[in-house]
């Protein structure tokens, strides 16, 4: 589809064009997951690939995420670029281990010698009130980990340039869509492109407070800042991209400029991700700061199935335009 | 399968390093010198050396958290083993990783490892990748009766099978999981049978028998080399000391069972039966010995003497 001279793909279609690109330039590529193959992934997210690549490249797994990710960890290390779907990434709980204690560690532990090409797929967040099994929000676990590299892409466009510089990285990244973006449209230029690691996008200028956010939350904040707008509240919307690496120089110039920062975020505050960027705003550019950093997280309580409850403790526009709103009036 | 006077004498010549080793490395240990923890791999040894010995430079090998003896089997230099247990800069990992994360790529040693099961997974994903790229390399993973007992026993187990992948499992089936008896731990005893699940070919051999191993591992990883799929080996054997050094190993294991299996040496028994069937003599042994005490001898000296690693160096390679 283009509309006014732009081409525009979904989310989830911006995925598929990267692997596709990919898996044809580097040959070395093999992709590990449940339901990829023929199905096409649940999300339609390895739609059509299976016809080009076949079973020899795209392995369809038993529900086996421990095994399956091992293997992509062991095939790694061997000597191929490996992919490994896990789906959702509730499920890649069942791998921790395996991600943690060999696939961050193995290139520090060889002194350089063995490389890990490894992408762990899976997707994060709400969507359709799935309940708690199908709904965490855990790329803040993986952050903690040296070793890893954290993708958090909000659109099209950072799907397909982020995937693709994932697929060119020799340690693991673990890329974490948002399920209940794989259906958004947006500008994905049919050229290639890829989107360096640890720059974040500045996806609406502002001058009155910076808004952190990544994933879905980027689209929450911008609605937020559409409606502050009328009410002079000028946000600029910064969507790190990549939470590890994170681009604390980014961040930081932003509050320089705004003096004022909040974050908000789909994961829980506690521990999280959001006590990063507070650090970056303490430790780096305090001296800048107007106000007390404020963050919007889940409320803490795990996701609830019922749409009044699961509301309840998700962010939403309607929360963040009154928390922002009696931030600034504080 | 006669196996010739050659082949005894390697294998003698692997377990006999492996053995003095693993002695040194615990006088070493004892005395304060050595950082760490170790999990020594005495009276095991029939299993690493009769395995090894059929396996190429470029052969891939997981090893366990009882893992000199595979390291050294695999070829990764005594001394580098021996440098990275002291934790020096020139140690195989360069003093990163210690007994536990030794990883020797170069030697086609995929790393020992703290996380018990962990290889059998990865063992099956370094097949996947030897398949793929028709390298013709066959992957052995080293693991023990705990990890039979853990989800990557089966889930690595299951996808190896069902995609015909060229990896050798090895069980060392030492009859404890730590303090844990095999007994008190399953009521599958038989590991070995349980590849019938996943219909792939399932062998017990005798593990204090060099040649026995030799011989399973070696109709094993030709038929994986031939695209004949992955083969489960339980060996039955037996550590000499305790869990961890440290650990005396009495309080879960009787005195005399200790002793009955300490009674069937795997280096006492391979020297003794190939003298009685005059395969080799007893000066040819001893000419063994005493090369094995040069080695040593010199590995520790380069332990002793490398330097620590650069403290400017704790960052590097992280990404």
């Amino acid at each position: 589809m283009v509309t006014n001279g732009k081409r525009e793909i979904t989310y989830g279609d911006a995925g598929v064009e990267a692997l596709g690109e990919e898996m044809r330039r580097d040959p070395s590529i093999v992709y590990i997951g449940q339901g990829i193959g023929p199905r096409g992934g649940n999300f339609r997210q390895t739609k059509g690939l299976w016809a080009e690549f076949g079973d020899h490249r795209l392995r369809d797994t038993a529900i086996t995420e421990l095994g399956e990710t091992g293997m992509a960890i062991g095939a790694a290390m061997a000597g191929n670029r490996a992919i490994v779907d896990n789906v959702f990434l509730d499920f890649s709980l069942e791998a921790m281990t395996q991600i943690v204690q060999q696939a961050a560690n193995a290139h520090f532990l060889s002194n350089g010698e063995l490389k890990v090409p490894l992408m762990v797929r899976g997707s994060m967040g709400s969507v359709r009130n799935a309940g708690v099994q199908h709904s965490h929000t855990f790329y803040a676990w993986f952050a903690h980990i040296p070793g890893l590299k954290v993708v958090v892409p909000a659109t099209p466009y950072d799907v397909k340039g982020l995937m693709k510089t994932a697929l060119r990285d020799d340690c693991p990244v673990i890329f974490i869509e948002h399920k209940a973006l794989y259906n958004i449209k947006g500008n994905v230029p049919a050229e290639e492109y890829l989107i360096p690691f640890g720059k974040a996008n500045i996806c609406r200028a502002g001058t009155t407070a910076t808004l952190v956010a990544v994933g879905r939350m980027v689209h929450v904040a911008l609605d937020a800042a559409r409606i502050l707008d009328q009410e002079g509240i000028s946000l600029e919307v910064l969507d790190p991209r990549t939470i590890a690496p994170l681009d604390r120089e980014g961040i930081a110039a932003s509050i320089r400029k705004t003096t004022r920062v909040a974050v908000v975020e789909e994961a829980h505050a506690s521990c999280g991700f959001s006590g990063e960027v507070f650090s970056v705003a303490c430790e780096d550019c305090f001296d800048s700061l107007d106000a007390p950093p404020k963050r919007i997280c889940a409320r803490p309580a795990p996701n609830a199935f019922s749409p009044e409850l699961e509301n309840r403790i998700l962010p939403d526009v309607e929360r963040v335009v009154t928390e922002i709103r009696d931030w600034m009036n504080s | 399968m006669k196996i010739d006077k050659q082949t005894v004498l390697e294998l003698y010549r692997t377990m006999t390093r492996l053995r003095e080793f693993e002695m040194k490395i615990q006088e070493l240990y004892r005395s304060g010198v050595l950082p760490g923890f170790v999990h020594l791999y005495v009276g095991e040894e029939a299993v690493a050396a009769g395995v090894c010995a059929n396996l190429s430079k470029t052969d891939m090998v997981w090893s366990t958290h009882r893992g000199h003896g595979h390291a050294l089997a695999k070829g990764v230099p005594g001394r580098q083993v021996m440098a990275e247990l002291w934790g020096k800069a020139t140690g195989c990992s360069a003093g990163r990783g210690g007994s536990m994360h030794m990883y020797a790529p170069g030697c086609g040693f995929m790393g020992t490892n703290g996380i018990v099961g962990s290889g059998i997974t990865m063992s099956a994903g370094g097949a996947l990748s030897a398949q793929l790229r028709k390298s013709g390399q066959v992957t052995v993973c080293f693991f023990g009766d705990g990890a039979s007992n853990s989800g990557s026993f089966y889930e690595g187990l299951n996808l190896a099978s069902v995609w015909n992948l060229p990896v050798v499992y090895v069980c060392e089936n030492n009859l404890y999981a730590t303090e844990m008896s095999l007994e008190r731990a399953t009521k599958s005893l038989d590991i070995a049978a349980r590849a019938a699940i996943f219909k792939m070919p399932g062998v017990t051999v005798d593990g204090s028998d060099a040649r026995r191993v030799y011989e399973a591992a070696g109709e094993a990883i030709s038929r994986a080399r031939k695209d004949g799929g992955p083969t489960l080996i339980e060996c039955k054997t037996y550590r000499f000391h305790g869990h961890h050094e440290g650990d005396p190993g009495t309080h879960y294991r009787s005195k005399e069972e200790i002793e009955s299996w300490k009674k069937r040496d795997p280096i006492k028994a391979l020297r003794e039966s190939s003298m009685a069937e005059k395969v080799a003599g007893a000066d040819e042994f001893d000419a063994i010995d005493r090369e094995t005490q040069a080695w040593l001898e010199d590995a520790v000296e380069f332990g002793r003497v490398s330097p620590e690693p650069d403290p400017e160096t704790a960052l590097d390679f992280v990404w």
